[in-house]
């Protein structure tokens, strides 16, 4: 994800005195990372508080006022049973800001942890775990995430784990190869020598030094989180009823939208498209104040 | 690695076999009718070798042999796929051309930030906005994939065209982005300087040095999103009730018609294998070096 680079004016002046200030400072300088970060804490503070200022119970049916179109009173309509659409669309972000920082999650400990053991064991443990790893990565994720949830039932856990498992194997890509290069290094065969543990040298000694590029990937891997939760939910495999969640609002209305019902499903589209796009930009920010 | 993922996926599906029956003691006799008591591995050889030979089983659902339906699937499937291709190919080349000559101005910046934009949108999102404007508003495009019967080739192509779109949208900013990087590699590269202080014309050097090494890359990440592409059409059909291999899984993995769902995902391993290898064979003819490192 390094299409863009940052709008930071001359990266030659980065000079790496205080990392962690640093790589702040040049995050608060990225004009794409602060717009990204924006539109991202919009949807994380609709989606903790989203209930105190919806005008309506997003739950709510009201079959009269059906599928009536934006008014004042409804700012974005209401659905084929009346409930009110932008209610929804705020509340909706809840489910899929809490499935998919949790699959990330997920995938960026498990991911880590396999790259760490890949990278610093090489040889045989390599070789046999990279070659499974490259094995899942070559089913798509929808497919491993359809067989695993038609197999294991419908849940959010079960989309957590589908999800989490599908994106470790990536992470543990990168981790290794991060790892490969550093266990080259004097402080890794200055570990060895005082014979710390492989554990303690893997965790202690060389995992904090390969942070930069864990929190890039784990940043980049939310927006596909995000990407296979909607996408699953549309289809009927992700977060499940009653929830208003946007995936699903779609995947309930949008056989009537050739009758003209376009705000049943625009603003829910609309919303996933926001979202998605503040991770992304946000993740691309992150890239380059932490490779600048 | 291909063969590696082609050994696992009926792995998988005969776990999820085993899931959803395991405590049903009740569908026990239909178990029995359909053969699934039987051993895994005896299943599993059964099924392998049946498939093999062109027989996928009958489907639990239709009550008939799926392998019709799969290769109808299929067809239709890469109707839909070609459409897509056949636009996006030539466009995402051009859009990362272009935007590497134009290097930091602002038509580089549009096309960067656009492609990466659509790129990173779920395909059922730019789906339903691309519906909503050239089907509902406009009304310039029909909102189903599913033309009417004997459609001739024009027609057909009519009514895929706004399918194809969001894959289209999908794949543009990864084929762009990386024309743009391969070519911006090679613009930069001694190769180039050399053409140039030769005295040849920048057209020259463009099309005979600069394009030539700079789409090679591009040629292999085409080929990697076919695994990629196959995912987003169980979404893009099921979105515009088409009847491929994208709908023909989602629908057997609703109704647990696992025949037709182990037929389906088989059929979409080999043909990602398939297409691996194109890619790599195209690669290595396309760029010699590949082949000298090889003899070493």
């Amino acid at each position: 994800m390094s299409a863009v680079q940052t709008t930071s004016p001359n990266p030659g002046d980065m000079r790496r005195h205080g990392p962690l200030a640093e790589v702040f400072y040049s995050l608060l300088r990225s004009r794409t990372f602060l717009v990204g970060f924006a539109i991202v804490l919009f949807w994380v503070a609709c989606a903790l508080f989203g209930e105190h200022f919806a005008p309506y119970d997003p739950l709510a049916d009201d079959i009269i006022n059906a599928l009536a179109p934006p008014s004042s009173e409804h700012w974005f309509g209401t659905d084929q049973i009346g409930r009110d659409v932008f209610s929804r669309v705020i509340v909706g972000s809840r489910d899929i800001l809490t499935v998919a920082p949790l699959a990330t999650l997920l995938a960026t400990v498990a991911g880590t942890a396999l790259g760490l053991l890949t990278g610093y064991f090489r040889g045989l443990v390599d070789d046999v775990v990279s070659r499974i790893l490259e094995a899942f990565m070559a089913i798509p994720v929808v497919i491993v995430a359809l067989l695993a949830i038609v197999a294991l039932g419908t849940s959010k856990t079960t989309v957590i784990v589908v999800i989490g498992l599908s994106f470790a194997p990536i992470i543990a890509r990168t981790v290794r190869s991060a790892v490969l290069a550093e266990r080259e290094l004097d402080y890794v065969a200055a570990a060895q020598l005082r014979h710390e543990s492989a554990l303690h040298t893997m965790f202690v000694e060389i995992l904090p030094n390969v942070i930069p590029p864990i929190l890039v990937e784990t940043t980049v891997r939310l927006g596909y989180a995000i990407f296979a939760v909607a996408t699953l939910s549309f289809m009927g495999f992700g977060i499940q009823p009653p929830s208003p969640d946007w995936g699903l609002s779609i995947s309930n209305n949008y056989g009537m939208i050739g009758g003209g019902f376009w705000w049943t499903v625009l603003f829910d589209a609309l919303a996933i498209a926001s979202l998605v796009i503040g991770v992304n930009l946000a993740a691309d920010g992150v890239h380059g104040a932490l490779n600048d | 690695m291909v063969f590696l993922g082609g050994q696992v996926l009926p792995g998988n599906v005969g776990r999820a076999i085993l899931g959803p029956f395991a405590d049903q003691r009740a569908v026990d006799t239909l178990n029995h009718t359909l053969g699934v008591d039987r051993p895994l591995l005896t299943q599993y050889w059964s099924w392998i070798s049946n498939f093999v030979q062109g027989d996928m089983g009958t489907s639990y659902i239709f009550r008939s042999p799926v392998a019709p339906f799969v290769i109808d699937a299929l067809g239709n499937s890469m109707k839909l796929a070609a459409v897509a291709f056949v636009l996006v190919v030539p466009i995402g080349i051009l859009g990362g051309v272009v935007a590497a000559l134009n290097l930091n101005r602002p038509l580089d910046r549009i096309i960067s930030l656009g492609g990466l934009s659509v790129t990173v949108l779920p395909e059922f999102v730019t789906g339903i906005i691309l519906i909503l404007i050239f089907g509902v508003w406009l009304r310039w495009l029909p909102i189903s994939a599913a033309w009417p019967r004997d459609a001739g080739f024009f027609t057909q192509l009519y009514y895929l065209i706004l399918p194809s779109l969001p894959l289209f949208l999908v794949l543009f900013g990864y084929i762009a982005r990386m024309a743009r990087s391969g070519m911006i590699e090679a613009l930069d590269s001694d190769y180039t300087r050399t053409a140039v202080l030769k005295g040849l014309p920048w057209r020259t050097v463009i099309w005979r040095h600069v394009l030539r090494n700079a789409l090679l890359p591009t040629i292999t990440v085409i080929a990697t999103q076919t695994g990629y592409l196959i995912g987003g059409l169980v979404v893009i059909e099921t979105l515009f009730r088409y009847q491929g291999i994208g709908s023909l899984i989602f629908t057997a993995a609703r109704g647990k018609d696992f025949p037709t769902l182990e037929s389906g995902i088989l059929t979409i391993g080999i043909v990602y294998a398939v297409a691996t290898l194109v890619a790599d064979f195209l690669y290595s003819v396309l760029n010699p070096r590949i082949r000298l490192g090889s003899d070493q």
